[in-house]
C-alpha cells in the first residue's frame, strides 16, 4: 500500500518536475531569440557571431531544463524511496 | 519484425563485468568508450603523421579540427597558457563528441550483449562524472600551480561572507557540467526511443539529427566552459 502510494506520488513528481522545470527556460530562450532576431536586423553581417552566441547560451537555458529532467528519471528509473 | 526495435532501449540494465567481489564495470560504457579512444587516436595518429607545407585535404581537415579546438581554449585562457590546457581542452571535445555521434551512427543494436546494450557512453552518469571531477582537478593543480597558496584567497573575495557560497561553487560546477551532458544524451535517446514506440519509421529521423546537433553542440558547451573554469582560476 505504502510503495504503491509512493509510486504514484513519484509520478507526478517526475511529471510536475519536468514541467516547471521548462517554463523558465522557455521565457528565457523565447526572450533571447526575440533579441537576436533584433540585432540581426540591425547588424546582418554579425549573424554568423550572433547566432553562434546565441547556441551556446541556448545550450546554457536547457541545461536547467534537463535538470529537472534529471530529477525526473530519478524518480522513475532510480527512486530511492521504493 | 525486429528491425522495428532497432532503436528500443533499455533503462537502467547494465552488462556488469565483475573483476572482484566488490569491483563492477559497466562493460558497455566500457567497451565503447575504449572504442571511440582507439578509433580517435589511430585518427588524429595517422592523419598527424608526414605533414606537407600544403595541406591536402585530409591534413586540412585535421587543422580545421586543431583551429576549431585552440579557438576555444585560447578564447578563454589568452595567449599566455592557452598552451599548457590545450591538450585537455582538445581531449575532453574530442572525446565527447565521439561519444555522442558513436551513440547516434553506429547501429549498436546489430551487437548482441548479455544483458544491457550498448550505446553512447555519454548516457553512462559514471563516464559524465569522470569527466567533470577531471577537469575539477585540473583546475585546482592550475591554481596550485600558477598562484601556490595564494590560491585560497579565491575563496574570500569579494568578501569574507561569501566563503561558504564560494566553497560551494565548487561542488555545483562538475555537477552542472555533470548533469548537463548526461541529461542532454540520455533526454535526446529516451525521445527517439518514444517515437520509435509510437511510429518506427520515418517520424524519429528528424529528432536523430537534432540529437546529432545537440551531441556536438554539448561537446562544444563542455570543453568552453572547462577552458572558463581554469581560466577564471589562473587569470
Amino acid at each position: 500500500m505504502v510503495d504503491s502510494l509512493v509510486a504514484a506520488a513519484s509520478v507526478i513528481a517526475a511529471a510536475i518536475a519536468v514541467g516547471f522545470a521548462g517554463i523558465g527556460p522557455g521565457i528565457g530562450q523565447g526572450s533571447a531569440a526575440g533579441q537576436a532576431v533584433e540585432a540581426i536586423a540591425r547588424q546582418p553581417e554579425a549573424e554568423g557571431k550572433i547566432r553562434g552566441t546565441l547556441l551556446l547560451s541556448f545550450a546554457f537555458m536547457e541545461a536547467l531544463t534537463i535538470y529537472g529532467l534529471v530529477v525526473s528519471l530519478a524518480l522513475l528509473f532510480a527512486n530511492p524511496f521504493i | 519484425m525486429a528491425i522495428l526495435f532497432l532503436a528500443k532501449i533499455e533503462v537502467g540494465s547494465h552488462f556488469y563485468i565483475h573483476l572482484t567481489e566488490q569491483l563492477h564495470f559497466h562493460g558497455e560504457t566500457v567497451l565503447v568508450s575504449f572504442l571511440v579512444i582507439c578509433l580517435l587516436s589511430c585518427a588524429f595518429f595517422f592523419t598527424s603523421r608526414n605533414l606537407k607545407q600544403v595541406p591536402d585535404s585530409v591534413q586540412n581537415f585535421v587543422e580545421m579540427a586543431y583551429e576549431f579546438v585552440k579557438n576555444i581554449a585560447f578564447a578563454s585562457l589568452g595567449p599566455a597558457h592557452f598552451r599548457e590546457f590545450l591538450p585537455f581542452i582538445a581531449t575532453l571535445f574530442f572525446f565527447v563528441l565521439g561519444s555522442n555521434w558513436s551513440g547516434a551512427l553506429i547501429p549498436w543494436k546489430f551487437f548482441e550483449l548479455p544483458s544491457g546494450e550498448l550505446a553512447a557512453p555519454t548516457n553512462d552518469i559514471n563516464t559524465t562524472s569522470c569527466l567533470a571531477i577531471l577537469t575539477s582537478i585540473t583546475y585546482f593543480i592550475a591554481g596550485f600551480k600558477f598562484k601556490g597558496l595564494r590560491y585560497f584567497a579565491r575563496y574570500i573575495k569579494p568578501s569574507v561572507f561569501l566563503l561558504p557560497i564560494n566553497i560551494i561553487e565548487d561542488f555545483t560546477k562538475p555537477l552542472s557540467l555533470n548533469f548537463r551532458l548526461f541529461g542532454n544524451i540520455v533526454a535526446d535517446e529516451l525521445t527517439v526511443s518514444v517515437l520509435c514506440s509510437l511510429l518506427p519509421i520515418f517520424v524519429p529521423l528528424p529528432i536523430m539529427v537534432l540529437g546529432l546537433f545537440a551531441g556536438s553542440i554539448q561537446a562544444l558547451i563542455f570543453s568552453t566552459l572547462a577552458a572558463a573554469y581554469i581560466g577564471e582560476i589562473i587569470e
